[in-house]
Order: C-alpha cells, then sequence, then structure tokens
C-alpha cells in the first residue's frame, strides 16, 4: 500500500493543497469523517475559518479522534486555520473554539488585520537556499513559541513558520504560491 | 503592513487567495450585527452585510443601494469572520466607500439597482477584493477581465426558487466543458460569441476551469439546495433570503453549512434537513415582475 496525505475538507483551502500533493505525485484523500481520517498516514490542515472548521470538527464528532491520530503522531502540516486549531492557545478566539494544543504557540487570529493587510513577500527559511515566496490572507500572528518549538522563517520578528517534532505549521498559506518546497519537506519528514 | 520589508498588498494573488478560503463554505446575508452573530454561530465562512435581504427588496421595490455605514461597522464589530457588503452595479463611489470601511470583500451586485447601465465598476483600481454575478460563462469572463476574484452564479435573489441558479451554472459549467475540447481555431469564434477577450477564453481550455472560484447564489433555500449546486460544480453557496426568511433560522443556517461540507453524503443531508421546520415561501420565477439576474451587461 502506498501512503496516503489526506486533506482535511471541511472547509477552506483543501483543494489547493490536493493540487500540490498531485503534483508531487503523492496519493491524497479529502477527509470528511472519522472513517477517512483513520485511513490517512499523514493530514494537512487547510486554511479556512477556524471558527467554521472547529465547529464542523465538533458536529461530526471528530475532534476526539483527530486528537488522539495527532498524539499518536500522525504527520501533521496546519496552515493558516490549520495553524490556530493545532495550537495551544488562540488569543482572541471564541470561547468555543477548539485548541488542539499539539505545538506550544499563542496566536492571535486575523492578527495582522482586514483582508486589505494581508499581503506577499519573500521570506527566508531555515534548510532552502532561495527565498519562498509567501502568501499571508488574513493570517494569524504567533504571539509566543515554547522552547521546544523550532522556529524556520519569520516576518517582522513573528514566527510564521515553525515545527516541533511531527507537527509543522505555517501562518501563510504555501499551497498558494507556485512553489512546492513545504509540501516536499512536510512528505519527506512523513517518510515518504 | 506595507511599510518596510517588500509587503505586498492588494495583489491579485492575495484577493483570489481570499476567495480560495472560503471554499466548502457558506456566506450569509444578514441585515444587523445579531444576525450576524447567528451566522458566525451556525459556522458561516463570511457574512455578507445589507440592509435587506433580497426577499423584502423585491417585496418593497424602490431603490436599493449600499448599506449604511453604521450598520456595516456594526456588523463588522460583531464577528471575527470576514465581512462582505455589496455596491451597486457601476457605481464605484460606493466601492470606494466599502473599501474606506475595511470590508473584506465587495459585492458588485444585480440585487441593488444598477447605477451604471453600460459600464461595471473597475474592479483593478481596488486593494479590496471583488465578487460579481454571472449568468454564463461570457459574463463571467467580462468580470473577471474587469478584475473580478469571485465569480458568483446570480440565480434569481429572493425567489427561494433554485431553478434560476441551476441554469447559470449548468451554462457556465457546460461551455467550460465544451472549451476545453475545442481546438485553437474555435477559441476566436467562442471569444465572439462569449463577448469575451480571447485570453481568458484560451485559459479556460488550457486549464478546464475559470481562473477564479465559483460559488453559486440566488435562491438556496434548504440543505439539499446546497447540496445540488455543490454537486453541480459550484464550490460554496451564498445564502440570502433562505436563511432569515426560514422559520428556524439558527437550525436553517446550521443545516446548510452541514449540507455545504458533506454535500455529496445523502445520509448526512437527509440528517440535517430532519424536523427543520420551514423554508421561506418562494416564489415563481413565471410570476416575477423584476429579474435581477438581468441586470449587468
Amino acid at each position: 500500500m502506498t501512503p496516503t496525505v489526506g486533506v482535511l475538507a471541511l472547509q477552506g483551502a483543501f483543494a489547493a493543497h490536493v493540487r500540490i500533493l498531485d503534483r508531487l505525485g503523492v496519493a491524497t484523500l479529502e477527509v470528511r469523517t472519522a472513517a477517512q481520517l483513520e485511513s490517512v498516514d499523514a493530514l494537512i490542515l487547510p486554511g479556512g475559518e477556524s471558527t467554521t472548521m472547529s465547529m464542523l470538527l465538533e458536529r461530526g464528532d471528530l475532534i476526539e479522534p483527530l486528537r488522539s491520530k495527532l498524539s499518536a503522531g500522525l504527520p501533521v502540516l496546519g496552515t493558516c486555520a490549520g495553524l490556530i486549531l493545532l495550537s495551544s492557545k488562540i488569543l482572541d478566539g471564541r470561547s468555543d473554539q477548539h485548541a488542539l494544543g499539539l505545538i506550544d504557540l499563542d496566536v492571535r487570529r486575523n492578527g495582522y488585520g482586514t483582508q486589505l493587510d494581508s499581503f506577499e513577500t519573500d521570506i527566508d527559511v531555515v534548510g532552502f537556499d532561495d527565498p519562498f515566496h509567501a502568501v499571508f490572507i488574513r493570517a494569524p500572528v504567533v504571539e509566543r513559541a515554547g522552547e521546544q518549538v523550532e522556529i524556520l522563517a519569520k516576518v517582522d520578528d513573528n514566527p510564521v513558520l515553525c515545527r516541533q517534532s511531527h507537527v509543522m505549521v505555517a501562518a501563510f498559506h504555501p499551497e498558494l504560491s507556485d512553489d512546492d518546497r513545504i509540501h516536499r519537506r512536510f512528505v519527506d519528514s512523513a517518510g515518504y | 503592513m506595507a511599510q518596510d520589508t517588500g509587503h505586498q498588498t492588494g495583489t491579485t494573488l492575495v484577493k483570489r487567495g481570499l476567495a480560495e478560503m472560503l471554499k466548502g463554505g457558506v456566506i450569509m446575508d444578514v441585515v444587523d450585527p445579531d444576525q450576524a452573530r447567528i451566522a458566525e454561530d451556525a459556522g458561516a465562512a463570511a457574512v455578507m452585510a445589507l440592509e435587506r435581504v433580497p426577499a423584502d427588496i423585491r417585496r418593497d421595490g424602490g431603490v436599493a443601494r449600499m448599506s449604511d455605514p453604521e450598520m456595516i461597522s456594526g456588523i463588522r464589530a460583531a464577528v471575527s469572520i470576514p465581512v462582505m457588503a455589496k455596491a451597486r452595479i457601476g457605481h464605484f463611489a460606493e466601492a470606494q466607500v466599502l473599501q474606506s470601511l475595511g470590508v473584506d470583500y465587495i459585492d458588485e451586485s444585480e440585487v441593488l439597482t444598477p447605477a451604471d447601465e453600460a459600464h461595471h465598476i473597475d474592479k483593478w483600481a481596488f486593494e479590496t477584493p471583488f465578487v460579481c454575478g454571472a449568468t454564463n460563462l461570457g459574463e463571467a469572463l467580462r468580470r473577471i477581465s474587469e478584475g473580478a476574484c469571485l465569480i458568483r452564479s446570480k440565480g434569481e435573489a429572493g425567489t427561494g426558487n433554485i431553478v434560476e441558479a441551476v441554469r447559470h451554472l449548468r451554462s457556465i459549467l457546460g461551455d467550460i466543458t465544451k472549451i476545453t475540447t475545442a481546438d485553437s481555431a474555435e477559441l476566436f469564434d467562442w471569444a465572439k460569441q462569449l463577448q469575451a477577450p480571447l485570453p481568458l477564453v484560451q485559459e479556460v481550455h488550457d486549464t478546464g476551469t475559470l481562473p477564479v472560484p465559483m460559488f453559486c447564489a440566488g435562491g438556496i433555500a434548504t440543505p439539499a439546495d446546497a447540496s445540488l449546486v455543490m454537486q453541480l460544480g459550484a464550490q460554496s453557496v451564498f445564502v440570502g433570503s433562505g436563511i432569515f426568511k426560514s422559520s428556524e433560522p439558527a437550525r436553517m443556517a446550521t443545516a446548510i453549512v452541514e449540507a455545504a461540507t458533506h454535500f455529496e453524503d445523502a445520509a448526512v443531508i437527509a440528517k440535517v434537513s430532519t424536523g427543520l421546520g420551514s423554508a421561506m415561501k418562494g416564489l415563481e420565477i413565471g410570476e416575477l415582475e423584476t429579474k435581477l439576474a438581468e441586470r449587468g451587461w
């Protein structure tokens, strides 16, 4: 059996992630149910609205299966809203919003402001020879990163690409750039 | 955030990117902060701030304009999800006001009374992204050529009747399929027939899709309506009168959010449709005095 990378497809930019993984020749599965979650070997939590995704996870009884799979070491990449869901603390979130606590970060939703403050910029990433062109859409700001968190890139002193054990998160959208290096690094680190 | 290190704001990638984030979601029409909170609590991916939902605009008549800025600011303060607002077709001054208020998306909308009978807004001139309605592929490509970053099928707003949205979606997607298999000489004729720029027709031919996301609007009143249009190929749904004209708005909103995610799973649609109260009453298209979808050029 070839390994399969799941992309959580409750809401948001899941199709863009699937497109990049297809290009890398990786088998993918859109994940909307616990049974689908059970069958994947790695997982991407895409961007979108973190409040919407949190509610849909809860209504689909996916919170506990997701937490247990991720705690057991399922490799995961969270982008934007995915970063928010994986973090340990959400500042300014809704009181009913879930933080799965898989990476020791405090994040502020929409930390840069409204859509008018959304931007693209080149960032230096640890381990990449050339800058990565990063797109930030109503992006979260990481206000605190714990000691175990490895910071792979920063913008204006705020971490924007981080890793802790099998959990990698980006405040930006690597799925929107025409550059598959971050996906490749994730897939490689997952052991494929 | 453009102060220092080469941060570029308002680019096409940034503007189309937000539309990408709204996929698989529901954008709900709201007329005040209370409705906006109900929408966010139900899991809306965004809200559309407007003065009256289309069903009331249709009933009350008169000129429908951009909303009061105070109402838009109140809605922005009430929720953390993106807030969209409508400007009249061609009314670039209303759009400038909406941009200055910091709304996340502007809908140049046929639901409001058009301000210009020949010209749509030059949307490239704005940093705020625009969504526009379309009834066919030519109209969609003309709006994209003017700078729209998201297309929605128009349907017939305020009717609770899905038939027009289905017709528009089938027309747009059917023509995309035909263009994909056309040879290069035929593309010139397609551009002529569609009254659309040749480079965009060629892009559709090469990619098999619109250059921007395509959502559905106009007439969605039940979870099954949302499932129908998403199975046909819409990537998200706008729901206007369908929520707050139903007997139990919060439940209807939640049900349509679930339907947009699990649109291919009939068991989920059945479950969320059960005991939902009555959907909005709805109107027969043949009996309408004004067809909003005919506005726009």
